[in-house]
């Protein structure tokens, strides 16, 4: 099997549970090895690249069950994000030299944008663990949205969501690729995932049993039996 | 990692071929200091268990078991002082005292395990992680006060009621045994096969595995998970107290922090099999006596505790599981 | 502390409040910790009239201080657990006494070094620092509790090896007669007048340059004023780089690591060298000073170093109040206050208490009791335990928590009340 993402566009991964959706997420972004196969990223080999490696060549990720950093403000989370951008170095950081308070006040106005971006600025010095869940599903976003990435791995960010949420989610993803970054996402609200992808592939066992534009997959025959059809 | 299990293999193979040269050179010698290793390992291994059934299941470096198994030693010293024992000769009192006195001075010992747990680790099953560990330290201070105060500094006699003297030794070709290097691997080999019958074969046993492997999802199942990690104190003690009055029955001696430095050999043999691993910590147990056995006679004693732990940080860099490697699930 | 100014530079920041907010206790801490260091001198020479015996106690509390700052940055911000700290302490003090005393002149070298203090408090560090990394670096791939245990081996090795190889470290005898920290004798100060306040002019300091020639100096000597404002001086310091390392870039991984590896991972945080940093900065604090307590101590002995070191350390700083560096500090002069001054007088004041009290009859020692005495001074194990048990029942997060734990643990509070009314529903 193989996928392959364009530049700008907004992917889908979705399948039935256990079909490998997740497990692929965790072999490109360096969490697990991949046993076989290769992951190619700008035209490069980032196959059993280290997960830091792969942040910071420009993927970024949100986690299925969410994984904030709990007792770190909501602000202090961006700004873990934008470790990787930032070039503070020990003695730098040691001695608050000028080029070091100038990359943190930076990086702070940096966060607080992009907690403005995402819509829960005012929370920005609650702790991630005191926010709703909707919040704090928002939170992870724009901690992977700091890392500066090219490709933003959301993985299902819907769940949970109630219809409103759902909505506005929609609206952040497309607020998102308006900023030039490509989305991949692994969700399992058919709603969600027809309303923004542009393109969309059914996993089933580790098989890729469809692919195309969402009025496509959602006429297939196979898709229907495997995954719609049993659904639905 | 191939490069480190092959460097891993060379340093076994050396330590293997160094003493198998010495084997060789002198075989009595050798099987004289096996035997001595093998008695020390046997406590070692008691005292083991209890660190890796405690860690195994909450995650607790339990620096107060040490001194479990101290205190197990001192309250059989003194209830053994209730007997009309002989320590010249050995009588029918001194079989009845310490067929008596075994199971009483564990379920003592059990009785303030659990007492401990639930004073000391039970409120803090919820605070941040070093918690408990610093009540540990202070139980463990505690412990060796209460004995202090008992008994002060100096060490304190353990009646000498096991058969000794001329006719309870022999010498198999040169090899000098006696009963009580006999005794003391028996019964430790006693109560660890018990303890694997309990741990394999009982609901409570199962219980104590599932909850190690996963505390929600065991409560989830319907497992009493306080009962359970009391339980598994207990039993801790069980095995530690019974180890404290072997040590006394073997040595004839104890002091009161006689636990720490024996607690972190213990400890360290539960690392070595593999923390959190059952018959590892029993294996490890046996293993770092015989080594440090070795170490005595062939190096130098001065250096056998550097032998000890530089094996440990060894063992944990070239075999982070321990050598019978159970992966611990991050949690 | 510079930081006020910088608070007002970052419009945004002072908008948010949230720095204010986060510190005004910790701040409430440093300005009693601070005023307290200033008065605590002069209140005892003048209780005492001019003894100095307290302020060398402070002096040797300072050490400690230093130590639980040291090892707050791999206990409280990168969440390490670090059991064998005293070893990188042994390690400065003896790359100290070694180098700055005739030690290895009797040695197999045949040659002995006086480096001067204040070049030896950087190697030290240094040097504490290399061996915290070449011990990390193999292990903190591992899993957490593997560091914990790889330390605690660690830290019990390097005791013995002092005591086994006499010949370099003077083995139990220790290393005596190191030198003392001065100042060649052309930098004046408030040491240079005539009745001056502490330091005396000697003239047996070794020019570092060439060690057989000797230059006139201010030397320390048994001076503990000296010393007092030397630890307080370090003691500062140490305060702000690691303060500012806490708001930086990497104190922030270091806690994204602590709350979450992988997360912290995913975000491009090199999690092995990030840990490895934590360890080799908490290192080198302890290096550092172990290279005081050489200088100030005059003798190093392998017993200073023992495993119970680094218990205490740790104590104090969960006991203080894991992350917090005000907290930690206050849990250091606690911890220190319980253990050099509270129990061992506590057998005499029982003693004239029982007397005043007219309980004389308890004070003597017969037949098997050893006298209220003995008694008392037999329980200081058993009271140390109790104290430490009881503080952490009733403050689980230690005495000052960084606002992170506090929250933690009103949130577990929560959470257990829930699960009750849920568990009461179901019923």
């Amino acid at each position: 099997m193989s996928l392959h993402i364009k530049r700008g566009e907004v992917f889908a991964l979705i399948g039935p549970n256990g079909a490998g959706k997740t497990t692929l997420f965790n072999n490109v972004t360096g969490l697990f090895q991949p046993t076989a196969g290769r992951v190619v990223f700008d035209g490069r080999d980032i196959t059993g690249s280290k997960p830091h490696q792969v942040a910071r060549l420009g993927i970024a990720r949100t986690f299925q069950n969410i994984r904030l950093f709990d007792y770190m403000t909501c602000l202090d989370n961006v700004r873990v994000g934008r470790h990787v951008r930032m070039h503070a170095k020990l003695w730098d950081s040691l001695f608050k030299l000028p080029r070091e308070r100038r990359e943190e006040e930076k990086v702070t106005d940096e966060a607080m944008e992009l907690l403005r971006f995402v819509g829960i600025a005012k929370q920005a010095n609650h702790y991630a663990r005191n926010l709703p869940y909707g919040q704090q599903r928002r939170l992870e976003i724009a901690r992977a949205l700091a890392t500066d990435p090219k490709l933003l791995l959301l993985d299902e960010p819907a769940a949970g969501f109630t219809p409103q949420e759902k909505v506005e989610l929609m609206a952040l993803v497309k607020k998102i690729l308006t900023r030039g970054i490509t989305v991949f996402l692994i969700e399992h609200d058919m709603k969600v995932v027809m309303g923004i992808s542009e393109r969309i592939v059914v996993l089933d066992h580790g098989e890729k049993i469809a692919e195309g534009p969402p009025d496509e997959v959602r006429k297939d025959v196979k898709v229907i039996e495997a995954y719609l059809g049993k659904s639905a | 990692m191939s490069l480190i299990d092959f460097l891993f293999y060379i340093i076994c193979a050396a330590a293997v071929i160094l003493l198998a040269a010495q084997a060789v050179i002198n075989p009595t010698a050798f099987v004289q200091i096996t035997v001595f290793g093998l008695a020390d390992g046997a406590m070692y291994a008691l005292v083991a268990l209890g660190y890796t059934m405690v860690y195994g299941i909450i995650e607790l470096i339990n620096f107060a078991h040490g001194d479990v198994f101290t205190l197990g030693g001192y309250i059989s010293a003194a209830i053994l002082g209730f007997f009309a024992i002989n320590e010249e000769s050995f009588s029918v009192i001194n079989l009845v005292a310490i067929l008596l006195v075994f199971p009483v001075v564990m379920l003592i010992m059990g009785g303030i395990n659990i007492t401990i747990e639930r004073i000391a680790y039970r409120p803090l099953r919820n605070a941040p992680r070093l918690a408990p560990l610093i009540t540990a330290i202070g139980m463990s201070f505690v412990l060796e006060g209460i004995m202090f105060l008992w008994h002060g500094p100096a060490s304190v006699h353990f009646p000498d009621i096991l058969p000794h003297g001329l006719g309870y030794q022999t010498t198999i070709a040169g090899v000098f045994v006696t009963f009580k290097d006999g005794f003391v691997m028996a019964t430790a080999i006693v109560l660890v096969t018990l303890l694997a019958i309990f741990i394999n074969r009982t609901k409570l046993g199962k219980a104590m595995r599932a909850t190690a492997q996963d505390r929600d999802a065991a409560q989830l199942m319907g497992i009493d998970i306080n009962r359970t990690i009391a339980a598994t104190f207990f039993i801790g003690a069980l095995l530690a107290g019974a180890g404290g009055m072997i040590w006394g029955l073997y040595f004839n001696n104890l002091f009161y922090n006689l636990g720490f430095r024996t607690g972190l050999v213990a400890f360290t043999s539960a690392v070595f099999g593999g923390i959190g691993n059952i018959p590892g910590a029993a294996i490890g147990g046996v293993l770092i006596g015989l080594i440090a056995a070795y170490s005595d006679s062939y190096i130098n004693s001065k250096w056998t505790e550097v032998v000890i732990f530089g094996i440990l940080i060894g063992v944990l860099v070239f075999r982070p599981t321990g050598l019978l490697g159970m992966r611990v699930p991050e949690k | 502390m510079s930081e006020p100014t910088a608070v007002k530079r970052r419009s945004l920041m002072t908008r948010l409040h949230l720095r204010e907010r986060m510190r005004d206790r910790d701040q409430a801490i440093y300005g009693i910790l601070i005023l307290g260091a200033l008065v605590f001198p002069l209140a005892t020479l003048f209780i005492t009239g001019g003894s100095t015996a307290y302020i060398a106690q402070a002096a040797h509390a300072g050490t400690w201080v230093l130590l639980a700052i040291g090892l707050n940055v791999v206990v409280g911000f990168a969440g390490l657990l670090d059991l064998g700290y005293a070893a990188f302490f042994a390690i400065g003090a003896y790359t100290y006494a070694l180098f700055a005393s005739s030690q290895l002149g009797s040695s197999p070298l045949h040659h002995s070094f006086h480096f001067p203090f204040w070049l030896m408090l950087i190697l030290g560090m240094i040097v504490a620092a290399t061996f915290g990394a070449l011990l990390g670096f193999p292990t903190l791939r591992l899993r957490g509790d593997y560091l914990a245990i790889v330390t605690l081996g660690f830290g019990e090795i390097v005791p013995v090896i002092s005591y086994n190889l006499p010949d370099w470290t003077g083995g139990i005898n220790a290393i005596g007669g190191i030198d003392k920290p001065w100042f060649p004798a052309w930098i004046t100060g408030p040491w240079a007048g005539a009745n001056s306040i502490s330091i005396q002019q000697d003239s047996v300091c070794r020019n570092p340059f060439a060690q057989t020639q000797f230059i006139p100096c201010f030397s320390f000597g048994f001076d503990q004023v000296a010393y007092y404002v030397l630890i307080v001086i370090l003691i500062f310091g140490a305060v702000i780089l690691v303060t500012n390392l806490y708001r930086s870039r990497l104190g922030r991984a270091w806690m994204a690591i602590r709350e979450d590896e992988v997360a912290a991972a995913a975000m491009g945080i090199n999690t092995v060298t990030t840990k490895l940093l934590a360890f080799a900065i908490g290192a080198s604090f302890s290096g550092f000073a172990g290279a005081y307590y050489g200088a100030s101590f005059g003798l190093v002995s392998p017993d200073d170093f023992l495993f119970v070191v680094s218990i205490t350390v740790l104590v104090m700083v969960v006991l203080g109040g894991m992350g917090n560096i005000s907290g930690v500090i206050v849990g250091a002069l606690v911890i220190y206050f319980i253990l050099n001054t509270l129990l061992p007088s506590l057998a005499s004041n029982a003693v004239s208490l029982a007397n005043t009290l007219g309980l004389g009859s308890i004070v003597a020692s017969n037949g098997t009791y050893p006298g209220l005495y003995n008694e008392v001074q037999y329980s200081q194990f058993l009271i140390f335990g109790l104290i430490l048990v009881l503080i952490m029942l009733l403050r689980p997060q230690g005495l000052f928590p960084s606002r992170i734990r506090e929250q933690e643990l009103k949130h577990a509070a929560v959470q257990e009340e829930g699960s009750a009314v849920e568990e009461g529903v179901r019923v």
